[in-house]
């Protein structure tokens, strides 16, 4: 598959949402047709996945599990650069939209996160014999999951809306930066004890599914994230829900 | 209208401020080290009398020491800023925010810089490590993580100080970050104090270089926003 | 300019969260007249100082203060306004002295240390200059914020409450404080429950309710 098709799908996903958040009109209808295709797709994924490939050569079936392990994690990193998007948005201009779309963007990665990390752990264990091994993506992976559990747990404690928003912006951008260099540290530590683990190259039926499944966690990704948003703005009007602002009383002579 | 003193001198005026409530209040300055001493105590409990294992491992513990002790000292900092509102104080006065930054990085800085200093020695006694290998390199790991450790910190210190639950706030929000500088550290500090075959001091000190210079940018950049209201 | 402004307040509001603290307030206040701020707790008046300080910002309308608006001429205002609120801003493990001589530093003024002893003598401190904040009373506090205020020198003095926790002795030196700072062409905004001692002092009177603008009582 060309380079340019996930590219495509990722500004596609974007501007589903984009359009989400700004046209009424789109917003009661658009994720149902998203949600049917991504349960159409995960159920095709089901059958593609543990019968259609192949078994891999040298993990057997256990390597199955790569098909939503990898699309999980790629979800969650997604969802947290969205997060980041956000919070440099906001932090630019202030506004209860984006605040709400980088929680909602939070709290759907670390979702994918921590589902993600659970299953990579599982395939480790028969794979390298370990639960957890210094493999540079996993090490990342789950440093970003907990920054972004600090990052919601500040959220919640944090009572006032302007402050909760300005802060875990600029929490989110600190967290965010970090994970480059987490992810060199890692490889550099990893290249220099000669254990590097990767998993042995992927051939071709895989790579097809493993794609399949990320167009599915997509549709997913996209459904969770407009509906957590909905539900963090109807928090936000409730929380903030005002007298309106009536002009001052006249004065007396 | 310009500010009437550059940033630097108003950092500089801000470290020293930090540093004259410091020794005002040595008795806490004294406590900090004590925990800190005593954390490399139970490490050294914890992992039993082998002296080769303590001395191969003496960097992580001389570098989770330092980690534990600057969760205290990072939030006293601020502690003492949101008495009062002092910091409001320090903005309003006016002092521009990112001086009073740079100010606070620094002064968490040297203080970690100089408790680590203090525990070279015990480390020395607890886990018979060789100082005298590479000194001038060592000093230089443990300014360079030392900084590392306060430039995100102080940002997120200066948050937690607001928020509630902020003795747990800030190692939740601040030891994820630290994973990098942590690794460097520690395996930098290894190749001063053991044999380095392969050389590879250099690339861990570049790293902690790195690091040191993008969170010191990124908080630049974001400690207005937490300083004030916008 | 003919006549300057020190306050233009034009539907400022400020909200809290789900409540208004301060709704729709509109007030003009010339350079070198005084204004007392009246109301009762919670009423806004501290949260109107601290809009006027640059410690906080309006959530919609406009407030010029000295002629900047409150949020984007920030820097070019706050060297010419200071408050003295319940918040004192001092660092407790310093002593007065240092307290003092460090937003000297700051302000970029001379010769800080005759500056510094002599406000502490004036405001009767001399004696406890070299005592950490943290030992000194509510009156104490309230003396040291006011030498800072008077060192900053401003053309628009905020004062929240000054005369609580002061003894007759410690008002009446309040007051002559407050003129002194007037005859020099300081604005004064002045919030306090002491009306007829407030009303002595300044020129208008701005009563608050619930955050909005009321008619005098």
């Amino acid at each position: 598959m060309p380079s340019f098709i996930p590219l495509t799908l990722l500004a596609l996903v974007v501007a589903a949402i984009v359009a989400h958040l700004a046209s009424p009109k789109v917003r009661p209808w658009l994720w149902k047709p998203v949600a049917a295709l991504g349960a159409v797709m995960l159920v095709a994924l089901w059958y593609l996945g543990l019968f259609w490939a192949p078994p891999e050569q040298f993990m057997s079936d256990v390597g199955r599990i790569l098909y939503v392990h990898v699309p999980h994690v790629w979800m969650a990193l997604l969802a947290f650069t969205l997060n980041v998007g956000c919070a440099v948005a906001y932090l630019m201009k202030k506004s209860w939209v984006t605040d709400a779309l980088a929680e909602s963007a939070a709290e759907v990665g670390v979702y994918f996160g921590a589902v993600g990390v659970s299953m990579g752990s599982i395939w480790a264990r028969p794979t390298w014999g370990v639960w957890w091994d210094w493999d540079p993506r996993l090490i990342s992976t789950t440093v970003m999951l907990l920054a972004y559990v600090g990052y919601l747990a500040l959220r919640s404690f944090t009572e006032d809306p302007e402050r909760r928003a300005t802060w875990s912006a600029v929490s989110a951008i600190l967290s965010y930066v970090s994970l480059p260099i987490v992810w060199f540290s890692v490889r550099w530590w990893n290249s220099l004890h000669q254990v590097q683990s990767n998993p042995s190259t992927v051939d071709k039926p895989m790579v097809q599914v493993l794609r399949w499944g990320a167009v599915t966690m997509l549709c997913f990704l996209y459904v969770f994230i407009v509906k957590r948003y909905e539900i963090a703005r109807s928090r936000q009007t409730a929380a903030m829900e005002l007298p309106p602002l009536e002009a001052p009383r006249p004065e007396a002579a | 209208m310009t500010p009437k003193i550059s940033l630097l001198h108003a950092a500089w005026l801000v470290l020293k401020k930090d540093w004259q409530i410091e020794w005002r209040t040595r008795a806490r300055l004294t406590a900090i080290i004590f925990f800190s001493l005593s954390t490399l105590l139970l490490f050294s409990f914890a992992m039993g009398p082998d002296v080769n294992t303590l001395r191969a491992h003496a960097p992580g513990y001389l570098w989770l020491g330092l980690l534990f002790a600057s969760v205290l000292s990072l939030g006293e900092s601020f502690r003492i800023e949101s008495e009062n509102q002092a910091l409001t104080g320090l903005v309003l006065t006016p002092v521009e925010p990112r001086a009073i930054f740079v100010g606070k990085v620094f002064g968490n800085a040297s203080l970690l810089f100089g408790l680590s200093l203090v525990l070279l020695p015990v480390t020395v006694a607890l886990y018979d490590v060789e100082l005298s290998r590479d000194p001038l390199r060592l000093v230089l790991v443990l300014f360079l993580g030392s900084v590392g450790i306060s430039a995100p910190g102080t940002v997120y210190s200066a948050i937690a100080a607001n928020a509630r639950a902020r003795d747990v706030m800030l190692p939740l929000l601040l030891f994820p970050v630290l994973v990098p500088l942590l690794l460097a550290a520690v395996s930098a500090t290894r190749f001063t104090l053991q044999p380095d075959p392969q050389e590879q001091l250099g690339s861990w000190l570049k790293l902690l270089t790195a690091f040191d210079l993008i969170y010191l940018s990124v908080g630049f950049l974001v400690f207005p926003k937490v300083a004030e209201e916008d | 300019m003919a006549e300057q402004l020190a306050l233009e307040a034009v539907d400022v509001s400020k909200r809290f969260g789900a409540r208004w603290a301060l709704a729709r307030l509109s007030f003009t206040l010339p350079q070198g007249r005084s204004l007392l701020l009246t109301g009762h707790n919670g009423s806004g008046k501290t949260t109107l100082l601290r809009l006027i300080a640059t410690a906080s910002f309006p959530t919609a309308g406009t407030l010029k203060v000295l002629g900047h608006d409150a949020r984007a001429g920030r820097d070019a205002l706050r060297p010419h306004v200071a408050l003295v609120s319940h918040a004192s801003f001092h660092y407790e493990d310093l002593s007065a002295a240092q307290n003092l001589e460090l937003s000297a530093k700051f302000l970029g003024l001379g010769s800080q240390q005759t500056l510094v002893a002599g406000l502490l003598e004036r405001m009767g401190l001399a004696e406890r200059a070299q005592s950490p904040v943290r030992q000194f009373s509510a009156g104490m506090r309230k003396r040291l914020a006011i030498a800072r205020l008077l060192m900053k020198a401003p053309k628009l003095a905020l004062l929240d409450e000054p005369f609580g926790e002061l003894d007759p002795a410690g008002i009446r030196q309040m007051e002559g404080l407050i003129r002194e700072l007037q005859g020099n062409g300081t604005s004064v905004v002045l919030a306090t429950h002491l009306v007829e001692q407030g009303q002595s002092l300044t020129n208008e009177r701005l009563h608050l309710e619930g955050g909005r603008k009321a008619v005098a009582a």
